[in-house]
């Protein structure tokens, strides 16, 4: 059906990290169910700019268009969200898609959130089994308990709690929720738990759990609704404990 | 335990980080070796996370006397017969253990009240044998994986390379792999990459039918890229569409077949002129076919099947939902405590796509693209209890020495159709079963690939860039992605659920046009920092390449098979067509011939789930 509609996109273009950022506008056809990934789509198929100019199409990171896969994390009209699951519809007009902010910015809405994995591997978000060789079933664990670490384990590591964040800036290294959610995830496993103080070690630091300032806002922010609050504040109690006995060498 | 090895700190390279990739990184770099691993995104979020539904393994813990002989038999006949037998039987006899190694490794599977492992039903079996996390046991599995990957990372014996698009293998003189060629995505940089062993764990092909089920970088590019460098694809016309999807413009949104597994139902209203919602229509005025048709399976059929079904009753029978080519996927009658804690996942993308909730209105669904049963041909060690054996360098490798392949873009296991939950089973278990193997292999070599002359690697990254450069300068009035579309809907109209001899041979025809369009592209965005244009129709090239081994492998079968489906020849002719189609590349086109099946363990029997 041929929908006389259109659209208005406005895209935050970068070349690389070190140019000035500039907003370009496109206009697309209306489609009902427009999602923005088939929005920024559209432009790919004829780049030109809202006043007719040729140019080149925007570059974002997509993979899964599901919710799953973390990738396609941005701001549109001023919010940051996951463009595969935020509807055209459900928006006001024209459109605005920017970067997040708290990553350094590679090109267009493409942004560099490799500190987001580096934090997974410091504060050792794994369970140190012994070996891929046949040991059998694993621990047992309880529906209630598994439900709990369910919430956790769904963190796709897409950067919306550390861009809602006010504690992350440029005068603070703090780790953030996503890997603090990680730390209550694995402590809380039969095995993983075996290790717990590796864990609280990593976030004792001054980037660490103390640097929450308890704005709440990655909660309200996270796309998998994960109770990142309530991890926080359990490993706030954790840490505090593990220091007090680190202290008296207990 | 192994003898001495001759090369005693070999490399090897893996190309893609889904579960497959990363399972063969664990297994490789659990021996010490070091692993470089290569892939398109962060590996986290490969397209392993798509998967929802569950895992298959026979651990039996209903009391309903399963075992992995059922599992075995229940794959080998959903699969039509067209898999070799003994590879299916050890991915079956290990899909035990490899769950509870998952487990371990910290997924959080659903548990019963005593705290074990809790399995659901899926397709093409009776019994409970498929473990699950919530809707979203793909991404469950990917991350225990993902986080041991990191951990060997931690450890040194890893090297990741993310945001790097593969683009050839590098052979000897003598035809042997000995590293690849790789681009930066970023600083679009081409490199080679000595290895002693290669093992290409590169996905689906599922972009080359436009919207599917697959992430939008599942192009299959990389098999393309080998299948031109002389590998053989097996069985390339076996493509898997999945009854149950929500239509979109960018994808087409899987709903899992779990949805069935868990009690949900297929249906459509008797009347095809019905306006009113779902939920409004009275029980009596609802057409539960696939209930009505196959009493034991119901909505559990296998997909090949219930695809076909939908099909029918929608595009012959005209009595499509709202007189769309849709369906009702009714999970309104699951009891609402235990939906979102069995269901959560995929009831929420529904919601957010949809704007409807599932637990009040039945969803609407309709078949898509979803698996590629074929892929790269490789080979196999059988051992005496027709079973494979383990550590043997010839588990998964291609008929290219040294270069091995896993997971979706291999074909060993499925057959003409795949099974529900069978996907994650077999990508683990092949990357179980092959990091041994390729550890034997390469630590079994003379020398080590870095001490090849380095005019090797040189000769073969000189070409990649030459090639890079001049697609990059290409001019013309074609757009990549245009083009892509135009390929997607042939594709979709003409080889997927019914194929006719005349379409088919329209769409080879197709496609070379478009072959030849795409030489004529317009690259507008020739930037040499974080180009995606350039890399994209460089995908599109190689999509095109395995369109044809896809089509042209569907033309020449004459019969129905599984996911294949001719009206003209409805039936299986295991006389004529139980064999393998090996595709090989030539410029003219690839060059079909075929191998025996073994089936040396299930004498074939024709398939039925109708009694």
């Amino acid at each position: 059906m041929a929908h006389d509609k259109t659209l208005t996109l406005k895209v935050k273009r970068q070349k690389d990290a070190s140019s000035a950022p500039y907003w370009e506008d496109y206009i697309i056809p209306y489609q009902p169910n427009l999602n923005i990934i088939a929005a920024l789509m559209e432009i790919r198929k004829e780049p030109k700019t809202a006043a007719g100019a040729v140019t080149t199409a925007p570059v974002w990171e997509m993979n899964c268009l599901e919710n799953v896969c973390g990738s396609c994390t941005m701001i549109i009209n001023g919010k940051v969200q996951q463009a595969c699951t935020t509807l055209v519809d459900k928006l006001q007009q024209p459109i605005s898609i920017a970067p997040m902010t708290k990553f350094p910015v590679v090109k267009d809405l493409i942004v560099d959130r490799s500190k987001m994995f580096s934090n997974l591997l410091k504060v050792r978000a794994w369970i140190p089994i012994d070996g891929t060789y046949d040991l059998g079933a694993g621990p047992r664990l309880s529906e209630a308990e598994r439900q709990k670490n369910y919430h956790f384990s769904q963190c796709m590591t897409c950067g919306c709690c550390l861009e809602v964040c006010p504690q992350v800036n440029d005068h603070s290294n703090f780790i953030g929720a996503s890997a603090i959610g990680q730390v209550r995830l694995f402590n809380h496993h039969p095995t993983g738990t075996m290790n717990k103080d590796e864990r609280l070690e990593a976030i004792s630091g001054d980037d660490g759990v103390t640097t929450c300032g308890n704005a709440q806002n990655c909660v309200r922010a996270c796309p998998k609704e994960i109770p990142l609050t309530e991890a926080i504040a359990e490993m706030n109690r954790d840490v505090t404990v593990f220091k007090f006995k680190k202290f008296f060498g207990g | 335990m192994a003898a001495v090895a001759k090369n005693k700190n070999p490399r090897v390279i893996v190309v893609g980080g889904g579960l497959a990739g990363l399972m063969t990184t664990v297994r490789v770099a659990e021996k010490g070796v070091h692993v470089d691993l290569f892939s398109f995104v962060p590996v986290k979020r490969s397209h392993s996370v798509c998967a929802q539904g569950g895992i298959n393994g026979a651990i039996n813990t209903k009391g309903e006397g399963d075992s992995p002989a059922n599992h075995f038999d229940d794959t080998v006949y959903g699969g039509d017969f067209l898999a070799n037998q003994p590879p299916v039987n050890y991915i079956t006899e290990k899909a035990p253990a490899i769950i509870n190694l998952l487990d371990r490794m910290g997924v959080m599977f659903n548990r019963t009240p005593e705290g074990l492992l809790d399995f659901r039903r899926f397709g093409g079996s009776l019994f409970h044998r498929t473990a699950y996390a919530g809707a979203t046991t793909g991404q469950q599995l990917l991350y225990a994986l993902d986080e041991q990957t990191r951990r060997a990372e931690s450890e040194g014996t890893v090297t990741k390379y993310e945001f790097w698009d593969f683009l050839g293998i590098i052979k000897d003189d003598t035809g042997v792999c000995k590293g690849i060629v790789a681009q930066d995505l970023r600083s679009m940089e081409i490199r080679s990459f000595p290895a002693d062993a290669v093992v290409v764990a590169s996905g689906g092909p599922g972009v080359i039918f436009g919207k599917s089920t697959n992430s939008v970088m599942n192009t299959g590019t990389a098999a393309a890229e080998v299948y031109q460098q002389g590998a053989k694809y097996a069985n390339g016309e076996f493509i898997q569409v999945h009854p149950t999807a929500i239509p979109g413009i960018d994808k087409l949104r899987l709903m899992s077949e779990s949805a069935r597994g868990e009690g949900g139902r297929v249906w459509v209203p008797r009347d095809p002129a019905e306006k009113r919602r779902g939920e409004q229509v009275p029980v009596s005025e609802r057409f539960y076919f696939l209930e009505e048709k196959y009493p034991a399976y119901g909505n559990l059929v296998p997909r090949d099947i219930a695809t076909r079904e939908i099909f029918d009753i929608c595009v012959n029978q005209k009595l499509g939902v709202f007189g769309e080519n849709q369906v009702y996927l009714d999970v309104t009658e699951i009891d609402k405590k235990l939906i979102d804690i069995k269901l959560g996942g995929i009831l929420e993308i529904y919601e957010k796509f949809v704007g409807e909730d599932p637990r009040v209105t039945p969803m609407r669904i309709f078949p898509a693209v979803h698996y590629s049963m074929g892929g790269i041909w490789v080979d196999f060690a059988k051992s005496d209890s027709g079973s494979l054996i383990e550590e043997n360098p010839r588990n998964h490798q291609t008929n290219i020495t040294g270069l091995y392949a896993a997971g979706e873009c291999d074909y060993q296991y499925h057959g003409a159709n795949r099974l529900g939950a069978n996907a994650l089973l077999s990508c683990l278990a092949t990357g179980y079963l092959i990091g041994p193997g390729v550890v034997a292999y390469a630590h079994n070599l003379e020398k080590p690939a870095k001490d090849l002359p380095s005019t090797l690697f040189e000769s073969a990254q000189k070409k990649e860039q030459e090639y890079y450069s001049q697609l990059s300068k290409s001019t013309g009035t074609e757009n990549s992605y245009r083009l892509h579309q135009e390929l997607g809907e042939i594709m979709t109209a003409n080889v997927t659920v019914v194929r006719e001899n005349k379409k088919l041979a329209e769409t080879d025809v197709k496609l070379q046009e478009l072959t030849e369009r795409v030489k004529h592209v317009s690259i507008q965005d020739n930037s040499s920092w974080t180009n995606q244009l350039v890399p994209f129709t460089r995908h599109l090239r190689n999509m095109l390449s395995l369109a044809r081994v896809i089509t042209l492998g569907a033309l020449a079968r004459n019969e129905s098979r599984g996911a294949h489906y001719k009206p003209e020849f409805p039936d299986r002719n295991d006389p004529d067509w139980l064999k393998t189609t090996i595709a090989e590349y030539t410029p003219d086109g690839p060059k079909l011939t075929y191998e025996p099946v073994d089936t040396s363990l299930i004498v074939p029997r024709p398939r039925n789930y109708a009694d």
